[in-house]
């Protein structure tokens, strides 16, 4: 039940974070869709990207937080990523993963 | 549909907005964008994202966009203008904007008003993304329509760099080409050392005896300096001539002759002439351009003008923060935060504070292989400008076909972000 609860919790919160509305999100959430809003120049819109670019959209928020703070420490190969990555806090990175990871 | 209906209909949507929440009527439900390329079409398509009760007019005179990115390799051969091209009818019904196709003409900043042709478009708020215009004033024989129709810059893609694509394939086998670099800032700091490692490397396959000849007003290479450099010795050596200082005075376009302040004349094949660039011409008459009566000085929480309120200026037409270039992806990136501070407004929320953007830029230097370089931009609030993130950022190592796959998808991605 707890869990239950818990569940309907993230799915309320996370909600408005999706709508990236500033009528129905925080100003904390509406800045961080703002912020994920940058990364769709080159990984397409809602993270849907053509091509080379990874799609991030729909991806779990671990992974992605886990690879950018990988290419933040240089711990993974990269042309370009350990570049950007090294632009935004740990937790500005794991803010906007979640971001993406609740686009559908 | 008459103006006088139009006008009614907006105002009857406007009231009906706005009656529920009237808070929300006073920052802006109508926001009018001049100009539908990276900054104002990427502003439409976030602020109906943002906020789609907000009623958003393009005023775009053209039916399709044409991006300047990859426009070099249209030159050479690499792609052809059909891929560079979309078209904005699909664009303005999918994110159900109203479209005046006609350019802008003046700005009202009083009645707060745009005139378009036939057209008078009230607004809340307005964004001024009109580009930039080129400015012969100092280039002696250059003043006249049929001096610029002989001597292309290929600087807005489009007929243009299908003109110049014209003159490189028909040159004469040993022939001569020669381009000239204004002096910075102008749309694109890497862009025409790209184009040049591209003429030079369609030369070098098609009309080997032939030669480049590089004049640039700058003292050296703008951008991505130490890999174009690396690449004009290891790759184009013999080919292409780099010529730095070297100013123009004038140019006598029926012989293609361009006069250099320090190195004097140069008769030559094929003449491609960059010239020096200011804000676009609607925004220079409303005022906009007080930075050097040449750019327009912005905000960079939300772009609004520093010289009138309301109205808010995007892309390569703004005095840029130090270190930003004027780019088609910095235009994107912009566009976003300028979307996002009305949208707030007009919810009666603050402006978010702390804006974090980035440049990704790509350069060919042969038909497959690119360089980048990269940058994120984060507010500082005691400076209130953009300052480039310490220790992020940085250029490839190499030229790479890798990168030139990620470029490919770049293109792509920012034209769906852009009008997708």
């Amino acid at each position: 039940m707890a869990k239950l609860i818990l569940v309907a919790f993230a799915l309320s919160v996370s909600a408005p974070l999706v709508a990236a509305q500033p009528a129905k999100a925080s100003p904390a959430d509406f800045q961080t869709a703002l912020w994920a809003s940058s990364c769709m120049a080159c990984h397409g819109p809602e993270g849907r990207a053509e091509g080379t670019a990874m799609s991030i959209g729909g991806r779990p928020a671990e992974e992605l937080s886990g690879l950018m703070l990988e290419f933040k420490a240089g711990k993974r190969p990269a042309t370009i990523m350990h570049q950007h990555a090294k632009g935004y806090s740990d937790d500005e990175l794991k803010r906007i993963a979640q971001y993406f990871s609740q686009l559908k | 549909m008459t103006l006088s209906r139009r006008t009614l209909i907006q105002a009857a949507g406007a009231a009906m907005v706005a009656s529920p929440f009237a808070s929300h009527a006073q920052s802006g439900q109508s926001v009018v964008i001049i100009g539908g390329g990276f900054g104002g079409a990427t502003a439409a398509r976030y602020l109906k994202r943002f906020n789609p009760a907000l009623k958003v007019t393009l005023i775009e005179p053209n039916a399709d966009f044409i991006m300047c990115p990859m426009s070099n390799r249209v030159i050479h051969g690499g792609m052809a203008l059909r891929d560079i091209t979309r078209p904005y009818d699909r664009f303005v019904t999918k994110h159900d904007l109203r479209w005046i196709r006609s350019s802008a003409d003046e700005i009202d900043p009083e009645k707060r008003e745009v005139r378009a042709g036939k057209d008078k478009v009230p607004y809340d708020r307005l964004i001024v993304a009109p580009g930039v215009d080129y400015n012969y004033d100092g280039i002696a024989g250059m003043g006249s329509a049929q001096a610029q129709a002989l001597i292309p810059h290929a600087w807005k893609a489009g007929e243009q760099t299908q003109r110049l694509k014209e003159l490189l394939y028909t040159m004469p086998q040993g022939g001569v080409i020669a381009m000239h670099i204004p002096k910075v800032p102008y749309r694109c700091p890497p862009g025409p050392y790209e184009r040049a490692s591209l003429i030079a490397y369609y030369l070098q396959a098609r009309n080997p005896k032939a030669k480049l000849l590089v004049f640039d007003s700058n003292p050296e290479i703008q951008a991505k300096k130490g890999l174009f450099e690396a690449v004009w010795k290891n790759k184009y050596a013999g080919l292409l001539e780099y010529v730095p200082n070297a100013e123009v005075e004038g140019v006598d376009a029926a012989t293609r002759t361009i006069d250099l302040k320090v190195q004097g004349k140069q008769k030559v094949d094929v003449l491609n002439l960059i010239p020096p660039q200011r804000a676009g011409a609607v925004a220079r008459r409303a005022g906009l351009a007080n930075v050097g009566d040449r750019w327009c000085g912005v905000d960079f929480l939300s772009y609004e003008s520093t010289r009138h309120k309301g109205i808010h200026v995007l892309g390569d037409s703004i005095a840029g923060a130090p270190g930003m270039p004027k780019s088609g992806h910095m235009a994107n990136q912009e566009a976003k935060v300028c979307a996002g501070a009305i949208a707030a407004l007009s919810v009666g929320q603050p402006v978010p504070e702390m804006p974090i953007i980035a440049n990704t830029c790509y350069s060919f230097i042969s038909q497959s292989e690119v360089i980048h370089v990269a940058a994120v931009y984060r507010y500082d609030a005691e400076k209130k400008t953009m300052v480039a993130a310490p220790g992020a950022g940085g250029l490839s190592s190499a030229p790479s076909v890798t990168e030139g796959l990620f470029a490919m998808s770049w293109a792509n991605n920012i034209m769906n972000d852009t009008l997708g």
